[in-house]
């Protein structure tokens, strides 16, 4: 079949023999500048803060449209209602001493969950056992979250900032290990003889070469680890609000709620959003641009 | 034509005179390693020695070992019989000693510059305070013409600006044998002409000892002074060749053709032999 309608098909003309010629490359004429600088435009455009922020203020106007609409400031209160309960909140009230407790507690459990991650993954690098052993425990503890630990810690360490660092470092150390360790052993197979070739082992061949090689993938788990400890500190706070004096931005959401004062509910979401917001798009972003980006694992 | 063939393993007649003592000793090495399923006999009994300022190329077809020899004496593996001897020492393990210039390009270090790249193996060695490494591979890459992309990061470069950089970094350690496998066997063939051509003034400039592994005959003439030719499943000695004389000025000459066609034959009757049911080894 397939021979016939090659045979039946009409062959092409043979081409014309042409002339030959050569071309001096100086005589460029006018082609124009090689990179023509973009319009202003175009450029305001391409910056990625721009487009950020506007998506930021439709956001707002639709906020502010829908609560001027539905009319329930108990239920529903106006973008401005909130940024005045806010103002109030942090300047009169306690929305920035509240804060700043949720982020010190925050922080602790942060770092000690890198620190336990950090020794875990480099166990679970170094034998092969210790890669059995994170295996095993991120199967096991990574989907478990951390707020029903909540009850447990509780009982181990009482009401305070001791139960709480738990279940961040809980909620943390999983991601982060779980994420570094398959960064580590995404690292390719050219890198890694090529650390080894030049003399690194131990410790030095994983802080010198499987860090900043995996570093994409541990920035990932950064990441994610920090929204689950924001997440888990948030709620847990919610939870047990009794420790009133030193509580942080969760019972202030709890407290407000209570007194019926929903716009000041609606400032400490804001604020947890906020903080969120700059988190990931400050530092993070700033951390990114500085390697990972610049070094172009990540585009 | 200065080739003699190989004759037994373990035959050191071939041995060149004198009273110079051979850099690197391979004796007898037979390198094994593991799939999945299946036990890999790499190389059978390989021995050859590699002198001082040699460009020492190990030429076969792909299943010949070359590669894992040149790991091997990289120390990345353990013969499972024989030995390998840098200098009389036993190799043991990865060193600096060995610097190795991958064909993969991802061998920089992407968050490094290209001057960072250079400079690692002398830092993570101690080998010279900071500013004096940096002014060391600073003369480095002016040899291979990277001046200008001392601040650039890996992921900015071509290939082959890149294994221009892996030589230079290679280089900068001053290893005591220089070990290449098919780094430009990743190159469009321009470049890849280019780089061979570059290697092989960088050695008439630096005057390196250096292991180069390739499947390609002609890339093996352009750049070897001795060329070892493997046979593969398992890789076996075949013949040792002198190409010294022959260099990228002579391609399309009637010696450089006659060589290539002595080592094309030589590979090709190889190729006859291995249809044949196994029966050679065992």
């Amino acid at each position: 079949m397939a021979e016939r309608i090659l045979a039946e098909r009409t062959l092409l003309p043979l081409p014309p023999v042409r002339p030959e010629r050569m071309v001096a490359l100086d005589a460029m004429g006018a082609v124009g500048d090689v990179a023509r600088p973009l319009g202003p435009f175009e450029r305001i455009v391409n910056i990625t803060a721009v487009r950020r922020l506007f998506v930021l203020i439709a956001l707002a106007v639709a906020w502010e449209a829908f609560a001027r609409f539905s009319d329930n400031p108990l239920l529903f209160p106006s973008l401005t209602d909130t940024i005045e309960a806010f103002y109030d909140a942090a300047v009169n009230g306690p929305l920035i001493e509240r804060t700043m407790n949720s982020l010190r507690v925050l922080a602790a459990g942060y770092a000690i969950g890198l620190a336990l991650a950090a020794v875990f993954t480099t166990i679970a690098v170094s034998t092969r056992i210790g890669t059995d052993l994170l295996s095993t425990l991120t199967a096991m503890f990574n989907p478990l979250p951390a707020i029903a630990l909540l009850p447990l810690a509780l009982l181990w360490f009482g009401l305070g900032a001791k139960s709480l660092i738990f279940v961040i470092i809980h909620s943390v150390l999983w991601a982060v290990a779980l994420n570094t360790h398959s960064g580590f052993t995404s690292v390719s197979q050219t890198l890694r003889m090529a650390g080894q070739n030049v003399g690194l082992r131990g410790l030095r061949y994983v802080a010198l070469l499987l860090v900043p090689a995996a570093f994409p993938a541990i920035v990932t788990g950064l990441k994610i680890g920090w929204a689950f400890a924001w997440r888990t500190l948030i709620a847990a706070e919610l939870v047990f609000g009794a420790s009133s004096r030193s509580g942080g931005l969760g019972w202030f959401i709890f407290e407000n709620r209570n007194q019926l004062e929903i716009p000041s509910v609606f400032a400490g979401l804001l604020t947890v959003i906020l903080i969120g917001l700059f988190v990931e798009s400050v530092i993070f972003r700033t951390v990114e641009n500085a390697t990972i980006r610049k070094w172009g694992m990540q585009s | 034509m200065g080739g003699r063939m190989a004759g037994a393993p373990g035959d050191k007649a071939w041995v060149a005179s004198g009273n110079v003592a051979p850099l690197l000793v391979v004796d007898d090495v037979t390198l094994q390693y593991k799939t999945a399923e299946h036990l890999v006999t790499a190389t059978w009994k390989v021995g050859f020695e590699v002198y001082a300022g040699e460009r020492y190329v190990l030429l076969g077809p792909s299943g010949c070992g070359k590669t894992t020899l040149l790991k091997a004496i990289a120390g990345f593996m353990a013969p499972v019989a024989g030995s390998i001897t840098l200098a009389g020492q036993s190799i043991a393990r990865p060193g600096p000693d060995r610097m190795m210039v991958f064909q993969e390009f991802d061998q920089l270090l992407p968050w490094k510059t290209v001057l960072g790249n250079v400079m690692f193996p002398l830092l993570v060695n101690r080998r010279m305070p900071r500013k004096q490494a940096e002014d060391h591979a600073r003369s480095l890459l002016a040899k291979v013409n990277l001046t200008r992309f001392e601040h650039v990061h890996p992921h900015m470069l071509s290939g082959g600006m890149k294994q221009r950089v892996a030589i230079a970094r290679a280089l900068a350690m001053e290893p005591a044998v220089l070990l290449m496998d098919e780094p430009f066997a990743a190159l469009d063939a321009l470049t890849r002409r280019k780089m061979q051509e570059e290697l092989v003034a960088l050695w008439e400039e630096v005057r390196f000892t250096v292991i180069f592994v390739t499947h390609s005959i002609e890339e093996a003439l352009l750049i070897g002074s001795r060329i070892l030719v493997l046979s593969p499943h398992p890789g076996r000695v075949k013949a040792e060749l002198n190409a010294g004389h022959l260099g990228p000025a002579d391609v399309g000459t009637p010696a450089f053709d006659k060589l290539q066609k002595h080592i094309h034959n030589l590979l090709f009757t190889d190729k006859i032999e291995s249809d044949r049911p196994e029966a050679a080894h065992g």
